[in-house]
Parts: structure tokens; C-alpha cells; sequence
């Protein structure tokens, strides 16, 4: 309910009864379950995912149509704003600590498995196992068990140093942006938009081309060992990061094509902002400890 | 901003009632309205797990398996454990938090209404997941609510549905937790400054801290096990290079400040029940605030007592030893406190007194069972043991739950606007707290004489212990339905005495200046209030 | 039921009594931790029922106005503080004797499967010597049958061959797993170390007298965790050589000639107790598996042609090993086994696997 009837923007502005909450959680129930299914090879599944996603989907948008709604119509006013801003610091850093729990999986796979496997007590098990990261690069040395096949490592150079370039002029764009609509640009804004949403787009198809290249020519795959556990599923679930703050962006851009957002009151585009920049941060983590060291 | 206010303060009348049928708490926004859904679905939760614990218990009375096959018992034992944990207490703590964190810091509602009814509505899946799982082919997992790697690779497809639900969960928490934070940080009443603020609201903020902190963590964890099940990655597995203890420090480094999240509500709540009955301000505030700060802090460095017994170097042992010995001294504090505000009070015993004096009794009796464990010698002997079920029920349920109880019967005129009965709330606590102690005392014994916990069938000198568990079990489980069906029903119902705005004498708070049952909407617009932020004024 | 010396005692209310000098030190230090604890239990919660009975409405007890003490305050964190650097001290003391597990007279790998200890004596007296301890398997089917009218000391800790250790020797364990985590733990020796596939872990004790001292797995690791005890036999010096004496000429005898060329019925008879002994807790006496475990009976690799193709996988695993790797059975074991399961149930390849076959492909 909105707090008071009278004066234009609420003191704090709460919704009205909302079908979306329930309803977005219907679609995930689909989503897990079909999730659930599907990784044991159960053919409904993949239906079942794809339907709770599509379903799942259309609930957000058309909440987030009412957000923005709201937002449009002049009912949030500074305090909600001030919300939004400690929700999405502390969203971020609740993916701070996701990535975090797997640069620790790297961190001791190399600091303390790997080594371990390869000492002394150990050759007890696994007499042929040298420690050498990664675990089995060709010709080194192999897995303790020999179930990994040789495989080459991913080096910084060249696809990942160009990602890097991408990611952080990416950075420099999204500024150039948020300057330009402090300053009512709104041309220079959205041009600057679009850059960097190309920018993401880019980076996006320049990993998916390091990944054909890492499976077909190189041999690294999810399989390969605890190598090609982290380097996936670290640079795995950063991609997807940047695809999302893509599409935080796009629809921003979007926004902003439409007029919305003013010169001093653009938290939608900030947030975004924030959350591209938190990407941004983790990359250059990965492509110090994953690609680097 | 045009911000400021008609300040006709709270209460005035409102032209929208609250909304009917089905449809107000499945479309809900309101945060009495989701603290109520979230505090009912717990207990349906506690008695869904409650009923496992019996099954184990009588599978424990005898000797030998006569009700279930151990693969069934490891089932009933994990799911116990998760839905224990995940289901009943952390769902009860987010219900009290919804309700009353709105009402003590003179906000609206919470900061982001849909979104809490959203982090509601995701337990739903989850809760039916998990309990799903014991339905799908292969049964339920039954890998111990730590869900040790490599155990976890060998589970049915069940293991994929649970680790799916404990996803949905987590993104629960974290949602429910920002939403507690931001409400706190951004909607306070103007005069409620953060060392004014209720005990319940500093510990809820800190808990969800922590639970923002430490959630994502157990999503890495699980998300390594599931992708070492089913797309060929090693991450727990030695044989490519992983390793199985990591999965442990990683469950861990989220597993020990969890245990955190589930006591520091509680230490909220008895914080206000304590003053409240024996007439006295509360002893010591800023260092139950500093003391509740350092409890959260150290619980990030002392992960590894759990994993004594998996071979660490002796600096690691001795490290987490002394971290871990640390955490008595500001959970003594509290201790201390609370008794330095009874006393020179001027105490009655309420239900609500009741359970929070048997709170402090029985807990502190789980914090010493805690420093013996963690003395890295001692947890040689007991690692693993019923020692180890002993104490953390001890901390859990004579902790968490009791507070909770507490809680309750505090609140109830709050929630209801009429008073519980009273001789049944005495009664509920005696019954509670004896049968309590009956069940889980003999524990301690059963431990130190080695009877390893997970264990469907054991020798026979722990023969009597055991059925004595067992029964104090089932007295224990009937005495929660007595607490539903004679004390919270009545009370939903409406049956009892009619509650004032404050039935409490010497209750402090803004939730004692609006009226009894508390009103769809308050403090719509912020209040005015005095100079302790306990009282409104205009 | 009786006391079972070396094991838990009848309604036992403490640790069991020790047998080597670090038990006994974790004994004392349980004592020592008591103690203070109910002093301090006793003095603090003396202090409250005090002020509940005196500081009562019921009794016209005024409530006082005091709420803040910054002296007392310190007073009650820094005491507390001095109490557990206090508690530390010993305990620093024992971790550190627990953990050195240097200079040992005799070590042995226990290896944690599911559900079964395999030991092998690695060094010192009996060097060697490898067996495979497993429940009693009247144990187990008591357990089933629910344990009615069952009175037996060592119910369910009764195992086919004992540990054998001699007395006042440092023994040093070294802990590891074939398949998941399971925990090697004897109460009254002080020792419990978790065993770790992939991994190795070790720990010590040296016991003090002669006798039998039983233990349990205490890390969950499957259905059957319940039922993998430990039995630890402490024999006299002289006990001890001539018990290694008799089990080295044992060994000799039941050396197989892996270079030996069996026929089908021998080889699918000795195949037979290799599966009843390994195999059947999770693929089934019957072959066709249960839940998450495959089935035997009709399945495509074990009709393959390609007989290379089972080998590998007894040998190395499969699964992220959920089927774990048996390269610790001896060729003719694994040859025996795979000739079984390619010849029972609706299997009829009449393939034949030879140990030679299985020592190419290792
Ligand atoms: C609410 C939950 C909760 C709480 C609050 C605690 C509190 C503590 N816990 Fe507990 N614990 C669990 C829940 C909890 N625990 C669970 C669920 C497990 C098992 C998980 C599993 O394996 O499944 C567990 C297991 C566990 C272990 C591992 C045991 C093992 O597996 O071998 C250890 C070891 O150190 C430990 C220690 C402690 C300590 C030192 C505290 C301290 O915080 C206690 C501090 C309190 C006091 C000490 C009392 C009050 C103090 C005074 C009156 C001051 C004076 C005192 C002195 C100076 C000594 N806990
Ligand atoms: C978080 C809170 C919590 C709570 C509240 C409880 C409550 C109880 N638990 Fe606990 N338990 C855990 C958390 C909790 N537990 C955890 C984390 C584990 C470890 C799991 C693992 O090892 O992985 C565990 C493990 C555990 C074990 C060890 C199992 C094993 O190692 O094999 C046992 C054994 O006795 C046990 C017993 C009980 C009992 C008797 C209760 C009682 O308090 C329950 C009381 C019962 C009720 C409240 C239900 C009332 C309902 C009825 C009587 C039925 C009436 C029906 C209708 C109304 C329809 N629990
Ligand atoms: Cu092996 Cu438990
Ligand atoms: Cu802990």
C-alpha cells in the first residue's frame, strides 16, 4: 500500500499486493525440478527447466514493469533510493563471497592438494604422481589416477589479454555514460551505452571462441582434472556474470531510449554501473590467478 | 523530497484494510503478514522434522533394526538435520525478524516488500523438494546434513533435487537478509540511532551479515558437488587432482558462522524478555552489541574444530583451538549480563521468563559442552559421537528453539491481541524443558562412551541410554503438539483474554505503543520519539 | 549384557578408561575440563537462582536502576579470558604429543572401504603381512533380524581377523580409503583418524597392556557405516612373532601363481566368494544393483566381448569412483570375479578371464 494518499511522493513507498513473488517462485519450482531431472538424464526435464525459465522470465518482467512503473510515476523517493543502493552493495557482495568460495577451491587445489598428492606419505598411493601444476599438462606429468588426458594450459596471451583490454575499456565507456547524463547528454549517454554493451557482447564471443579453442585444439576440458575444474567453472560463472550485467546494461540502455532517468536520479543505471565494475574487478582476479600464475 | 511528513504520527485511520481470502497471503506485502506465513511454515517444518527425529529415536529405542533398513535411517538423519536447520529455525528466526523488526525501529513495512513475500514463496519449492526427495528413486539423500564429498557422488538423483532446493534456499536467505539489512540500516524512526536500537534488531543485523557472508559460500560448495556428479569435474575427487577435505573447509568456513545465525536471534530475544521481567533496563547494552559483533567476527576463524579428527598440521589444530576456546569469553559476556539484569530486579515468571531462564540455564550448559569440544584433545575421544548431538541440541533446541518459545508467548498478545493462556504455558514449559533434558542428556554419556553418531544399530552396553532418549523424545515431540494445538491455535483463534497495547509492565519498545492486536499498517509515517527511542510521542 | 573391557561398559557415564598414555591425558584433561566448567556452571547460575529467589515481585523486591558497570564489565571479560589461556595449556601440550607420530616401531595402513578395514603392515615386525577384517557376519544378520533376545558383549564388534599389535611398541597408523571418508577410532587407545581416499593421514598410540580393544568407524560412509567395527589385539612380544610367524607362512601358502591358467568352473567358483566378499553390498547378491548402483546382470560391458573393457574397470574405477578402483585384489581375485559375473545369472558368455589378462592391463 502507499503510505499516504496525499502529497505526490510517499515518505516510503510500499507495494500493494503483488502476484509476481508467488508466481516467480512457481517458475524456479519448475526450473529445479526440471534441473534436477534433467542431470540424471530424465527427458521431461529440460522441458520442465525451460518452461519454469520462460515462465520465470515473464513474471520478472512484468515486475520489474511495475517497479519501474512505480519509479517513472514519482513514487520512490530519496529514502527508497538510499534502500536500493545498500541492497545492490550487498548483493555484490554476496557474489564477492560466491567467487570466492571457488578462488579458494583454486587456491587449495593448488596450494595444498596438488602438493600433497605428490609428497612423500602420499607416494604410498600414488607412486608416479609429480606434483606439478597443472595436474597433467602434456608430457609432464600425469593425474594421480591417470584419468585425466594430457591437455595444454590456457596462457594469458592472446584471448584473454584482449578480453581484458575489452573489460576494462568497457569500464571506461559505462563512465564516459554515466558522466554524460550527469550532464543531460543524453545522446553521448546512450551512444556510450551501446559501446559498452557491444563491448560485453564482444568479450562474451571471444570467451566462447577460447572455449572452442581450449576443447578442440588444446585437449582442456571440464574434465581435465582439477585444472580444468577451476578454470571453467571460475571463468564459467564469470562469464555468465558479465552476460547478465549485459543484460543489466541493455535494458538500462533501453530505459534510457525511452527517456527515463533523469540527470540526478538514475539509480537503475548506477546499479548496473556497479555491478559491471564488480565484473570487471573479479576478471582481472581470474586473469591474474587463473591465466597468469 | 518531498519526503516530510504529515506527522499525525502512527495509527491513523487507514482507507486501506487489509486485503481477504487466499489472496492476502499469497499476494502478500506486509510484513506481519509474511512474518506469520514464515513463523507457521517453520512449525510445519519442525513437526516434519520433528517426526523424523522420532523415527530415529525409535529406531535407537533397541538393539538392532527393527523399523527401518540403514540406508533409510542415514535418509531420516540427513533430512532431519536439513530440515531442522533450514527449514524449521532459520525460516522461524526470518518470521520474528519480519514481524518485528518493522514494529521495533517504528518502519512502515520492510524495504522491499515483494521482494520478502518472493524470499517466502522460494521455500516453498525448496521445502517441497527436499521433502520430495524421499519419494524419488534411490530415496532421499543420506549423505549427513554436511553432505560430505565423496559420499555425496554415490547418492540417487535425489542428491541433484536437494542440492537444487538448497539453492532456491540460500537465495531465500540472502534476499531475506538484504531485505533485513537495509530495512535496518535505511528505515529507522529519526532518533533511533543504531545504539538505541533493540538488541533483536543489532543481533538480526549482525545475523544477516553473516548469512550474506556465508550463504554464497555453501552455493560454491554444493555447486562443486554437483558438477563433480554429473559433468566430470574433480574438484572433491583425489584421482584428478581435488581433494575431499576441501569440500570440508569450504562447507565449514559457511557451516560454523551458520550455527551463529541460528543462536544470535535468540540471544536478541532473551535480551528483551529478561528486562522485561525482572523491571530493569537490560545490563550492559553496548557490550552485548560489541559482544554479539565480536561472536560474528571470530565465528569466520574457528571453521576447522569440526575437522580435528581429519589430520590437520598441529599449528592448524592449535589455531582453531584457541579461536575457537576464544568465543566463550563474549558469549560469557552475555551470560553475565543477563544475570546482572535480573538481578536486584523485581522478577515475575511468565511463560515468556520462564523459557528465557531456561534458556540461559540449558544453553550455557551446551556453550561448556562446546569449549570441551574444542579442545582438539578431547575432541579425539568425541568427534563424531553422540558427545557431539548432545551438545548441539543442547545449543539448538534448549538455544534456538526455547528462545523461540520465548519469543512467542512474549509476542502473542503482539501478534494475536489476546493473551495465551497462562497454567498451559507453564505447563508447556515444564513438560518441555524435563522432557528436554531427558532425551538429550543421556547423550552426553552415550558419547563419552563412544557411540558413534549416524548409527542405526549399536552394541549392546548403550542399550538404556538409548531408550531412555527415546522416550524422553516422544514426551518431548508430544509436548510441541500440546504447545500447537492448546496454546498457538487458541490464540490464532482469537480465544483468550483481550491484550492491551502493552501487557507487559515493564516491557520496552515500540512495539508496545501500538495497539494489541498490532494494526495491518503502522508507523505508516515515522514516528516522533523520545529521548531513549523506546517510547512515541506525538 | 557384561562390561566389554577394551570397549564401552554397561551404561558407561564417562570416556573409556585408556589404555595408552594419550588416552589417559584426554581422560584427565575431560576431568580437568569438567570441573571447571561445573565451577563455573555452578558459581554463575548459584549467583542467578539466588537473585531469582531473593530479587522476586512476589517477595516486594524493589527493582534498582543500575544497568551499567564498565568495572565489573572488564572484570568478567577479562577473567574468562585468563581461564581459557589457562585451559590451554595442557591441551597445547597433548596436541602436540598426539601428533608425532615419528620414530615408530611398527606401521600399518589401515584402509577405510565400504564397509570393511583392510590393514597392511608396512614396516617393522611382520612387514608384509595384508588381511581384509570384516563384521561377523551373524552380527550383521542379528542386526537385521532385530536383535531379539541377542546377549552378547561385542555385538557387532566382532570382526573375522583382528588388528594384531604388539604391546609397548609405538605403532604408527597410517589412515586412507578406497572409496569414501571413513574414520579410523579406538576410544580407549586415544587414537581417531580420518581416512581419507586419495589421501594419507596417520596417527600413533602405543599401548600400554595386553588385551582387546575395540572400536567403531565413526565417519558416515554408506548404509553399512553402522557395521564396520574396528578390533584392535595387543599381544606380549613373544606373542606377537610367533603370531607374524604363522601368518607369514599363510601368505606363502595362499600365494596364487598369477601366471596359472584356470578353467571356467574353478575360476567362476573362487569368482563366486570374491563378489560375495567385495561386490555384493552394492550391486546385490542377485547382480542387479539397487538405486544409484548399476546392475550386473545384462549389463552392456560386462557382455562385451572386449574383456579388457570390465578389467579396467574393476582396475581403475568408473564414476568419479562411485564405483571405486579393486586394483588391491590380486589378479587372480579380479580375474575370478570377472569370469563370475560374465557367467552367472542371465550372463552366459562363457568368456574366461585369466590373471595374466588382468596383470597386462594393470
Ligand atoms: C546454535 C548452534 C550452536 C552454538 C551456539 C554452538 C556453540 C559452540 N560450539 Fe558447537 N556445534 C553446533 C551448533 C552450535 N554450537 C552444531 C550443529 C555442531 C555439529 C555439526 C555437525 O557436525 O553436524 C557443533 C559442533 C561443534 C564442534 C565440533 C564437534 C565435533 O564434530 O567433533 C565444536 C568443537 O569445537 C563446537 C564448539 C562450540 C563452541 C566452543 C561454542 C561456543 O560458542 C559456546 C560458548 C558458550 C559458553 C562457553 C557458555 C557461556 C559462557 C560462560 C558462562 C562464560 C564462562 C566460561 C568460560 C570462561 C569457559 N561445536
Ligand atoms: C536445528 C534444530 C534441530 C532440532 C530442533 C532437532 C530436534 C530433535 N532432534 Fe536433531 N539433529 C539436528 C538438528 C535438530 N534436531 C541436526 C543438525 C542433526 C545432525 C544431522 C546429521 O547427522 O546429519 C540432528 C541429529 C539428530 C540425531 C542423531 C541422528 C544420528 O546421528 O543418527 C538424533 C537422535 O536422537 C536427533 C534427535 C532429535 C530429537 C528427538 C529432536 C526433538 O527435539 C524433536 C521434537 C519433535 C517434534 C517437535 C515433533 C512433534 C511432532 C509429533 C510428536 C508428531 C505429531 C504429529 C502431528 C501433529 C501430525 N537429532
Ligand atoms: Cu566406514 Cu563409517
Ligand atoms: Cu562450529
Amino acid at each position: 500500500m502507499s503510505s499516504t494518499s496525499h502529497g505526490s511522493t510517499p515518505y516510503y513507498y510500499v507495494p500493494h499486493a503483488s502476484r509476481h513473488p508467488a508466481m516467480a517462485a512457481l517458475g524456479l519450482f519448475f526450473v529445479i525440478l526440471g534441473a534436477g531431472q534433467w542431470v540424471n538424464g530424465v527427458e521431461w526435464g529440460k522441458y520442465s527447466l525451460f518452461f519454469g525459465l520462460v515462465f520465470w522470465l515473464g513474471v520478472l518482467y512484468q515486475w520489474f514493469g511495475d517497479a519501474i512503473a512505480e519509479s517513472e510515476g514519482g513514487q520512490y523517493g530519496h529514502k527508497i533510493d538510499l534502500s536500493y543502493r545498500w541492497s545492490m552493495s550487498w548483493f555484490i557482495f554476496s557474489e564477492v563471497m560466491f567467487f570466492g568460495a571457488f578462488f579458494s577451491a583454486l587456491w587449495w587445489a593448488r596450494a595444498h592438494s596438488v602438493p600433497m598428492l605428490g609428497n612423500l606419505d602420499n607416494a604410498l598411493l600414488w607412486p608416479d604422481f609429480k606434483a606439478v601444476w597443472p595436474t597433467a599438462a602434456a608430457g609432464m606429468t600425469a593425474s594421480p589416477a591417470g584419468i585425466v588426458e594430457p591437455f595444454q594450459t590456457m596462457t594469458p596471451f592472446w584471448l584473454p589479454t584482449i578480453n581484458t583490454a575489452l573489460l576494462l575499456t568497457s569500464g571506461v565507456t559505462l563512465t564516459i555514460a554515466h558522466h554524460a547524463l550527469i550532464e543531460n547528454k543524453r545522446d553521448t549517454t546512450i551512444k556510450f551505452m551501446w559501446l559498452t554493451v557491444l563491448l560485453g557482447v564482444v568479450f562474451l564471443f571471444v570467451q566462447g571462441y577460447e572455449y572452442a579453442h581450449a576443447y578442440s585444439d588444446m585437449n582442456l576440458k571440464l574434465t581435465s582434472g582439477v585444472y580444468g575444474s577451476t578454470f571453467y567453472m571460475l571463468t564459467g560463472f564469470h562469464g555468465f556474470h558479465v552476460f547478465l550485467g549485459m543484460l543489466m546494461l541493455l535494458v538500462i540502455t533501453l530505459r534510457l531510449q525511452k527517456g527515463h532517468f533523469t540527470a540526478d536520479k538514475h539509480f537503475g543505471f548506477e546499479g548496473a554501473a556497479w555491478y559491471w565494475h564488480f565484473v570487471d574487478v573479479v576478471w582481472l582476479g581470474l586473469y591474474i590467478l587463473v591465466y597468469w600464475m | 523530497m518531498s519526503a516530510v511528513l504529515d506527522s499525525h504520527g502512527h495509527g491513523h485511520d487507514d482507507h486501506h484494510g487489509a486485503p481477504h481470502g487466499w489472496r492476502r497471503w499469497v499476494y502478500a506485502t506486509n510484513h506481519k503478514d509474511i512474518g506469520t506465513l514464515y513463523l507457521l511454515f517453520a512449525f510445519t517444518m519442525l513437526m516434519i522434522g520433528g517426526i523424523l527425529a522420532l523415527l530415529i529415536r525409535a529406531e535407537l529405542f533397541q538393539p538392532g533394526l527393527q523399523l527401518v533398513n540403514p540406508e533409510l535411517f542415514n535418509q531420516l538423519t540427513t533430512m532431519h538435520g536439513l530440515i531442522m536447520v533450514f527449514g524449521a529455525i532459520m525460516p522461524a528466526f526470518v518470521g520474528f525478524a519480519n514481524w518485528m523488526i518493522p514494529l521495533q525501529i517504528g518502519a512502515s513495512d520492510m524495504a522491499f516488500a515483494r521482494m520478502n513475500n518472493f524470499s517466502f514463496w522460494l521455500m516453498i519449492p525448496a521445502a517441497a523438494m527436499l521433502a520430495g526427495s524421499f519419494f524419488m528413486p534411490g530415496g532421499a539423500p543420506a549423505a549427513g546434513w554436511t553432505l560430505y564429498a565423496p559420499l555425496t557422488l554415490q547418492m540417487g538423483p535425489s542428491m541433484d533435487a536437494g542440492i537444487f532446493a538448497m539453492h532456491i534456499l540460500g537465495a531465500s536467505s540472502i534476499m531475506g537478509s538484504i531485505n533485513i539489512i537495509v530495512t535496518i540500516l535505511n528505515m529507522r524512526a529519526p532518533g533511533m540511532t543504531l545504539m538505541k536500537m533493540p538488541m533483536f534488531v543489532w543481533t538480526w543485523l549482525i545475523t544477516a551479515y553473516l548469512l550474506i557472508a556465508v550463504m554464497p559460500v555453501l552455493a560454491g560448495a554444493i555447486t562443486m558437488t554437483l558438477t563433480d556428479r554429473h559433468f566430470g569435474t574433480t574438484f572433491f575427487n583425489p584421482a584428478g587432482g581435488g581433494d575431499p577435505i576441501m569440500y570440508q573447509h569450504i562447507f565449514w568456513f559457511f557451516g560454523h558462522p551458520e550455527v551463529y545465525i541460528m543462536i544470535l536471534p535468540a540471544f536478541g530475544i532473551i535480551s528483551h524478555i529478561v528486562p522485561a521481567f525482572a523491571r530493569k533496563k537490560l545490563f550492559g547494552y553496548a557490550s552485548m552489541v560489541y559482544a554479539t559483533s565480536s561472536i560474528a567476527i571470530l565465528s569466520f576463524i574457528v571453521w576447522a574444530h569440526h575437522m580435528y579428527a581429519t589430520g590437520m598440521p598441529v599449528t592448524g589444530q592449535l589455531f582453531f583451538m584457541y579461536a575457537t576456546m576464544l568465543i566463550s569469553v563474549p558469549t560469557g559476556v552475555k551470560v553475565f549480563n543477563w544475570i546482572a539484569t535480573m538481578w536486584r530486579g523485581s522478577m515475575t515468571f511468565e511463560t515468556p521468563m520462564l523459557f528465557a531462564v531456561g534458556f540461559i540455564f540449558v544453553f550455557t550448559m551446551g556453550g561448556f559442552t562446546g569449549l570441551i569440544l574444542s579442545m582438539a584433545p578431547i575432541d579425539t575421544q568425541v568427534q563424531d559421537t553422540y558427545y557431539v548431538v548432545a551438545h548441539f541440541h543442547y545449543v539448538l533446541v534448549a538455544g534456538s528453539l526455547f528462545a523461540m518459545f520465548a519469543g512467542f508467548y512474549y509476542w502473542c498478545p503482539k501478534w494475536t491481541g489476546v493473551m495465551y493462556n497462562e497454567t498451559r504455558g507453564q505447563i508447556h514449559f515444564w513438560w518441555t524443558l524435563i522432557s528436554f533434558n531427558v532425551t538429550f542428556f543421556p547423550m552426553h554419556f552415550l558419547g563419552l562412551a563412544g557411540m558413534p553418531r549416524r548409527y542405526a544399530d549399536y552394541p549392546m552396553q548403550f542399550a538404556d541410554f538409548n531408550a531412555l532418549a527415546s522416550i524422553g523424545a516422544f514426551f518431548f515431540g508430544f509436548a510441541q503438539v500440546y504447545f500447537f494445538l492448546f496454546v498457538v491455535l487458541p490464540a490464532m483463534r482469537g480465544h483468550g483474554e483481550k491484550a492491551v497495547a502493552k501487557p507487559w509492565e515493564a516491557a520496552e519498545g515500540l512495539e508496545w505503543e501500538v495497539p494489541s492486536p498490532a494494526p495491518f499498517h503502522t508507523f505508516e509515517n515515522p514516528p516522533k520519539l523520545d529521548a531513549t527511542a523506546t517510547r512515541v510521542i506525538g | 549384557v557384561n562390561d566389554l573391557p577394551g570397549g564401552p561398559a554397561v551404561r558407561q557415564l564417562n570416556l573409556q578408561p585408556g589404555a595408552t598414555k594419550i588416552a589417559q591425558e584426554q581422560g584427565w584433561l575431560h576431568w580437568f575440563m569438567l570441573i571447571i566448567c561445573t565451577v563455573i556452571f555452578v558459581a554463575v547460575f548459584g549467583v542467578m537462582f539466588y537473585s531469582i529467589w531473593k530479587h522476586r515481585k512476589s517477595v516486594g523486591h524493589k527493582s534498582a536502576s543500575f544497568h551499567e558497570s564498565v568495572k565489573v564489565e572488564i572484570a568478567w571479560t577479562v577473567i574468562p579470558f585468563i581461564i581459557v589461556i589457562l585451559m590451554a595449556l595442557p591441551a597445547t601440550k597433548a596436541v602436540v604429543a598426539q601428533k608425532d607420530t615419528s620414530n615408530a616401531d611398527l606401521t600399518i595402513k589401515a584402509t577405510g572401504y565400504q564397509w570393511k578395514w583392510g590393514y597392511d603392515y608396512l614396516k617393522g615386525q611382520g612387514e608384509g603381512i595384508a588381511f581384509i577384517s570384516t563384521l561377523d557376519n551373524a552380527h550383521r544378520e542379528m542386526s537385521n533380524n532385530g536383535a531379539k533376545g541377542v546377549d552378547i558383549d561385542n555385538y557387532l564388534l566382532k570382526v573375522d581377523n583382528p588388528l594384531v599389535v604388539p604391546v609397548n611398541k609405538k605403532v604408527r597408523i597410517i589412515t586412507t580409503a578406497n572409496d569414501v571418508i571413513h574414520a579410523f577410532a579406538v576410544p580407549s587407545l586415544g587414537v581417531k583418524q580420518d581416512a581419507i581416499p586419495g589421501f594419507v593421514r596417520d596417527t600413533w598410540f602405543r599401548a600400554e597392556a595386553v588385551g582387546d580393544y575395540y572400536g567403531q568407524c565413526q565417519e558416515l560412509c554408506g548404509k553399512e557405516h553402522a557395521y564396520m567395527p574396528i578390533h584392535v589385539k595387543v599381544l606380549s612380544a613373544a606373542d606377537y612373532s610367533a603370531w607374524v610367524a604363522t601368518e607369514q607362512k599363510k601368505m606363502a601358502a595362499k600365494q596364487d601363481d598369477p601366471s596359472k591358467v584356470w578353467n571356467l568352473a574353478d575360476l567362476s567358483k573362487r569368482g563366486e566368494k570374491v563378489y560375495a566378499a567385495n561386490c555384493a553390498a552394492c550391486h546385490q547378491p542377485n547382480g542387479k544393483g539397487a538405486g544409484p548402483i548399476k546392475p550386473l546382470d545384462g549389463a552392456a560391458v560386462v557382455l562385451d566381448a572386449d574383456k579388457n573393457k570390465q578389467i579396467k574397470v574393476l582396475l581403475n574405477g568408473q564414476n568419479n569412483l562411485t564405483m571405486p578402483s579393486w586394483k588391491q585384489l590380486s589378479d587372480t581375485d579380479i580375474a575370478a570375479v570377472i569370469t563370475y559375473t560374465k557367467n552367472n545369472w542371465s550372463n552366459k558368455t562363457g568368456q574366461l578371464v585369466q590373471p595374466a589378462d588382468v596383470k597386462a592391463a594393470r
